[in-house]
């Protein structure tokens, strides 16, 4: 028999301890992977998202808050512009495209965004635009509405419905205004934060009723595209440094990263509580593994006698942890499947930012062959003690 | 000469202090294919005099050559090695691996030496009349089928020795008696010599060669000596 079939034996026989201890490597491994990718995947796609924009206006405030609110939907406005500032930023020959936002109403939790209708001839990505995949855009003179995709997926909107706004970022159904939209047409999924959108003729948010007449034309942002990096240098130092009207968040990108570059300690934490785990897993091995040591004595002295070197059962019990590792790493990957899906499943709900679990990443190749070094580590230890183990004093009573 | 042993000696330390010597041999020697009887009741150092000729335990001094190398002397790589390709081992308790079935008991017996064949492995264990049992574990096997087993595993690496250590002590007289024949005779066939202790008159009684350990262990005849640590 070779070295490796008398370890599928000895794993076999100790079949449950097997499985047991290589359940908790899979745990460890697929953990790791796991939070590696959410983390990398997370800080890639909010840092690349910018929606086809350079920089967006808002009230002065928060940088931060202000692409979250109107790049991510995810927080509230900082503050309102005039449509005076709005025309005044359009009308600047630094700005390509300027596009205005409304918000401060949902339907059922999901964000009605007041806009014009050229945001549907930006690029948000290279080739691609905002597109109407069944029925039509919406006709700015009328209370009509076209959903994102997975809003419309999640509300069970379709083309010709009806819905009633409701007033703020969150659901009141005490809340309701009195008018009512017809769904126009149903975006193409685009994989963005709009997707969780609910996009609406800009004059027809600002003018809902119950809203405050005084600030009916004004808007929560402006996004733009300018002509060119230097205008953002200059734009930057025209309302940000010198300014203290407006604020301008220049690049999209970098007011992310800051908040990324914040909660890295966070991360790091994240990381340490992985590789902690993993720690514990490879002790598992240990564990079991040496546990099982005194039980398998005789079977050890009874290799030697039929001629075992050291080194043969010192390798048996190393591959052993190796086979134990090498199993739970594979499982891992099914761990990490499930734990994706589930993570996945959450931010995209939540913020409309979609993971690819399925998408290679490093950590795919380093976290199995790391849980595997580990567990060879692991079985040193147990090996050693193997090593020693005494073949006379274990086969049969000195007479 | 197959096996020759000379000034052997062992000894081992109690817990107060002191060295027990438990073998002391000043010769012997076997031939090849001979089968040889050793009369040695518990207590004569019967199975550390085998374990030493089978290179398990190292001498305190003395000489031990099979087959031309020198085992006592050999490294103890050098010994497993030596014990792999040339000692077969048959033990009282016959001491398979519970987890393996009959063949692959029988193929750890040529794993560390001359390689697996399981040609062989089938061959021996239908030799001993168990080609029905080829896949069956020991715990599935009667006392008699295990120490069969035992023995196709001893003759697996083809050894020119084979050490036998009371092998039908845990037997009742009937297949003790079939099961020592069985052992002489595939001996004889696969060409090795037989080394045998027990101190059953019936088993002894069916070799033309017994000798006493007593007499050529002289620690034996004196099983209470003891000497002072230097």
């Amino acid at each position: 028999m070779s070295l490796l079939q008398i370890v599928l034996r000895s794993l076999r026989q100790h079949l449950l301890s097997t499985v047991i201890t290589a359940f908790s490597i899979a745990l460890a491994s697929g953990l790791l992977m796991s939070v590696w990718v959410v983390k990398d995947q997370a800080r890639e796609n909010f840092t690349g998202v910018d929606s086809g924009f350079d920089g967006v206006f808002g009230a002065r405030g928060s940088k931060l808050q202000l692409v979250l609110n109107s790049i991510f939907h995810l927080e509230a406005s900082p503050g309102n512009l005039s449509w005076e500032q709005y025309g005044q930023i359009a009308a600047d020959r630094r700005v390509a495209t300027a596009v205005p936002i409304a918000v401060g109403d949902n339907y059922q939790g999901y964000r009605i965004v007041g806009v014009t209708t050229n945001l549907f001839n930006v690029e948000y990505r290279e080739g691609k635009k905002y597109a109407v995949s069944n029925g039509y855009l919406f006709n700015p003179e009328k209370k009509q509405a076209v959903v994102g995709s997975f809003a419309a997926e999640r509300l069970g909107l379709k083309v010709g419905d009806t819905f009633h706004p409701y007033h703020g970022l969150f659901f009141d159904e005490n809340k309701q205004h009195s008018e009512t939209y017809v769904v126009s047409g149903i975006m193409e999924s685009s994989n963005t934060p709009s997707d969780r959108v609910i996009w609406i003729p800009i004059a027809g948010l600002q003018n809902m009723a119950g809203h405050n007449a005084e600030t009916a034309t004004d808007v929560s942002a402006v996004l733009v595209q300018l002509r060119g990096k230097s205008s953002g240098m200059m734009m930057n130092q025209e309302f940000n440094l010198q300014g203290d009207v407006m604020t301008f968040a220049w690049p999209i990108a970098d007011t992310m990263s800051k908040l990324f570059n914040k909660i890295a300690p966070v991360e790091m934490v994240l990381r340490a509580v992985a590789l902690l785990v993993a720690l514990v897993a490879a002790g598992s091995i240990l564990a079991s593994i040496y546990n099982s040591m005194n039980e398998r004595r005789r079977e050890i002295a009874i290799l030697r006698a039929l001629g075992a070197r050291r080194l043969t059962i010192f390798s048996v019990v190393v591959l052993e942890a190796c086979g134990i590792a090498a199993l739970g790493a594979l499982a891992g990957f099914g761990v990490y499947f499930v734990i994706m899906s589930i993570a996945a499943w959450i931010i995209r709900q939540e913020t409309g930012i979609v993971l690819s679990p399925l998408e290679f990443q490093p950590v795919m190749t380093w976290a199995p062959l790391a849980m595997l070094g580990l567990g060879a580590l692991a079985g040193l230890v147990p090996a050693a003690k193997a090593y020693r183990t005494d073949v006379a004093e274990n086969l049969t009573p000195i007479s | 000469m197959l096996l020759n042993i000379e000034n052997l000696i062992k000894s081992y330390g109690t817990p107060d202090g002191f060295a027990q010597t438990v073998v002391d041999v000043s010769e012997f020697s076997l031939a090849a294919e001979q089968q040889t009887a050793l009369c040695g009741t518990s207590g004569t150092g019967k199975t550390t005099f085998l374990n030493l000729i089978a290179g398990i335990l190292q001498p305190d001094s003395g000489r031990i050559e099979l087959d031309g190398s020198p085992i006592s002397a050999a490294s103890e790589a050098g010994r497993d090695r030596l014990r792999a390709r040339t000692i077969g081992y048959i033990f009282q308790t016959f001491n398979l691996l519970h987890g393996y079935s009959c063949t692959e008991n029988v193929l750890l017996g040529m794993s560390f030496g001359p390689g697996a064949d399981r040609r062989r492995a089938r061959g021996l264990l239908e030799r001993m009349g168990l080609g029905q049992r080829l896949d069956h574990l020991p715990s599935q096997l009667s006392t008699g089928q295990q120490q069969r087993v035992a023995v196709a595993r001893a003759l697996a690496n083809r050894p020119k020795l084979v050490l036998a250590d009371e092998p039908t002590g845990n037997l009742d007289p009937a297949s003790s008696a079939e099961s020592l024949g069985l052992i002489r005779e595939t001996c004889e066939e696969n060409g090795a010599a037989l080394l045998l202790v027990s101190h059953d008159r019936d088993v002894l009684g069916q070799f033309d060669d017994v000798r006493d350990l007593a007499e050529i262990n002289r620690a034996a005849a004196c099983p209470s000596a003891m000497e002072a640590r230097p």
